[in-house]
């Protein structure tokens, strides 16, 4: 009989291939949505199971893929760090499906439905394979894999600019991808590897020899994976992919897929660079600090701005993202820390406040803030859902995004670098203003005529809303599930650099 | 095309041999060259042309559109199953050693199930492009 804790990490990423697969088979939208939440339910529970066995033993988890033995064939290996990203992504894609199924009736077409979610599903195959793999390849395969389903899912918006905005990723994440593969051959070609922790024992001896390839692949790795994360400047493709893209498919993406890529940026410098080349070789931790700060600033500024609602949680997004980069640029423990953190609570934070947008539209069809006025009045649940977000982006105390400011505030100053405390409180009042202008509308206005029929969305969008703005307040208030492991995490990644 | 004599007879002499060349193809991939990509290329190659000369209608008697769209999602999942049996005992997923006694047999055979998947995949995927495009300006 099969033994499923042994074959848990694979598991993880069939459960939602073979829902895929029989989603396409499914030709009916409410067949497929029930086969794609019984997948999704299913996959939380995996990735909770692994990263509790983790957590008590201490060791990570190894699977090799058709019995080839690790270096040569593909390990599937889960640490603290990936098991924590594996139970990001898998619950945020709970939170998703549940209300998926009204806003996906209301925006899709009836017989392109089925095919949307297994879009869905390959797109989530794609998010968990990534962050489970412990083979530098088989990541570039499945960030193809996420990525293709991605383009699909923009798509199928229903305003013809969705497909502009497709084609515009498509062709950056293109590029991203390519950036990445050559890397990874670049570094094949000196090492003879493909295993992440086999390229990071063998990168070592080979730098006295062949140094410049190995800096090329890292420079190649940066740039590319930068460019499916959205560091400011390579996040033109962000705002009009979120703006245009289905509800759903937004407040999906928002919340999973640039985290993923963070964790890959992550898992690249620290547990393959980190151990084999000096800091000093490269200054891309420099480099990467000036983008973060910029992106705070300079994105936050767009949203100001933006008069479209969900182009400015866009601008949004790439700003926050900026702080999640910054803490890996600060490189210290408290900086990977405070990364890790606000990579968990921006993923709940943004989730929930596209969750809210996608309510108005549902109701409304509306996305101009200007339009939106006294919203409040008609929909109080979900805006007050938005306030609560919105408050974690800005990270008032008593949120999860303060306690993740927190972190990054303290790595900061235990690099001694104390003005960038004031940066990071300055780039927060950027915040209160775009949240405030939302709110503004929302609130202090009276109905007008395009909300006038406007009501609280069904129960099965509004539950998962309410219950990631609760989660907003509860991980800014008991903070042990999410700084004890992001703290080990952070420890292990620094720990391979000594 | 419809009243090109060479082209209907030499289409309906060459299609034949078209067919069984591709099942060359997938048969031979794990000696030599080919396998289920090139074989389901071939095989679409045959369909696609077919439909070129008789028209796209007379195409879809013999491959259906219900059927190629669902032949699709059939071939990925016959590759993805083709992992599972191994699971139930004692080996790793896409582990083909489960297939038969000694190594090579049972590797063989796997990737022959696998190879499987491909060309229905591929083959499928390609006629469905195809349909799409040819559909498009028809009304």
């Amino acid at each position: 009989m099969i033994r499923l804790s042994e074959h848990l990490p694979i598991i993880q990423v069939l459960v939602p291939l073979f829902g895929a697969i029989l989603t396409a088979f499914a030709r009916r939208g409410t067949t497929a949505w029930a086969i794609a939440a019984t997948a999704s339910v299913l996959a939380p529970f995996v990735s909770a199971a692994m990263l509790w066995t983790v957590f008590e033993t201490g060791r990570p988890i190894s699977y090799v893929m058709g019995s080839w033995a690790a270096p040569w064939g593909i390990e599937y290996r889960v640490d603290l760090l990936n098991g924590f990203v594996l139970l990001l992504v898998s619950v945020i894609g709970v939170a998703t499906i549940s209300y998926a199924r009204k806003s996906v009736a209301a925006e899709i077409d009836a017989h392109k439905q089925a095919w949307f979610y297994t879009m869905y599903l390959l797109c989530l195959t794609g998010l968990l394979g990534i962050a489970v793999t412990g083979d530098a390849f088989n990541a570039f395969v499945f960030l193809e894999v996420s990525s293709l389903a991605t383009y699909v899912l923009i798509g199928l918006g229903r305003h013809r600019r969705a497909l502009l905005a497709a084609y515009q990723y498509l062709i950056m994440g293109t590029i991203g991808a390519t950036f990445y593969i050559i890397g990874v051959g670049l570094l094949y070609v000196v090492t003879g590897t493909l295993n992440f922790a086999d390229l990071a024992d063998r990168l070592g001896p080979a730098m006295d020899t062949q140094a410049r390839p190995i800096l090329a692949a890292l420079a190649f790795m940066t740039v590319g994976i930068c460019l499916k994360l959205a560091l400011f400047p390579l996040h033109a493709w962000l705002p009009n992919a979120y703006a245009y893209a289905p509800s759903f498919a937004t407040a999906f993406l928002a919340g999973t897929a640039t985290k993923v890529a963070v964790y890959l940026l992550m898992r690249i410098f620290f547990s393959v660079f980190a151990i084999a080349i000096p800091a000093s070789a490269l200054p891309v931790t420099e480099v990467i600090v000036i983008l973060s700060v910029a992106a705070m600033f300079i994105a936050s500024f767009s949203a100001i701005f933006e008069e479209n609602a969900k182009r400015m949680l866009a601008y949004s997004s790439v700003a926050q993202i900026g702080y999640i980069t910054l803490g890996i640029g600060l490189a210290n423990q408290l900086g990977l820390s405070a990364s890790l953190i606000h990579v968990f609570n921006h993923a709940l934070m943004k989730t929930a406040l596209f969750f809210a947008l996608g309510a108005i539209v549902y109701r409304t069809g509306l996305v101009n803030i200007s339009q939106l006025s006294g919203i409040g009045r008609r929909m109080p649940l979900t805006i007050a859902a938005f306030v609560v977000a919105g408050l974690g982006i800005i990270g008032v105390p008593g949120t999860a995004g303060f306690i993740s400011k927190w972190y990054l505030a303290m790595a900061a100053i235990d690099k001694g670098w104390w003005w960038m405390v004031f940066l990071i409180v300055a780039s927060s009042l950027l915040a209160v203003v775009y949240v405030g202008k939302f709110i503004e509308v929302a609130y202090f206005r009276e109905p007008g005529p395009d909300v006038a029929e406007a009501h609280e969305p069904p129960i099965s969008m509004l539950l998962p809303l309410l219950a990631l703005a609760f989660a907003t307040v509860y991980f800014g208030i008991d903070t042990r599930l999410t700084t004890s492991v992001a703290e080990a995490a952070a420890s292990a990644l620094l720990g391979g650099a000594r | 095309m419809k009243f090109d004599l060479i082209l209907r007879v030499g289409t309906k002499m060459i299609l034949p041999f078209i067919l069984l060349f591709a099942i060359y193809v997938h048969f031979h991939g794990d000696y030599g060259p080919g396998g289920g990509f090139q074989a389901g290329v071939i095989l679409a190659a045959g369909i696609i042309l077919y439909a070129m000369v008789f028209g796209l209608d007379a195409a879809r008697r013999i491959a259906p559109q219900g059927l190629v769209e669902l032949l699709v999602p059939t071939g990925v999942a016959v590759f993805a199953a083709a992992g599972l049996p191994g699971m139930f005992k004692d080996f790793r997923y896409l582990d083909y050693g489960v297939y038969g006694h000694d190594f090579l047999h049972a590797h063989e055979w796997g990737i022959l199930i696998v190879e499987t998947g491909v060309i229905i995949t591929v083959f499928s995927t390609m006629v469905a492009i195809f349909y799409a495009f040819a559909d498009r300006g028809r009304g």
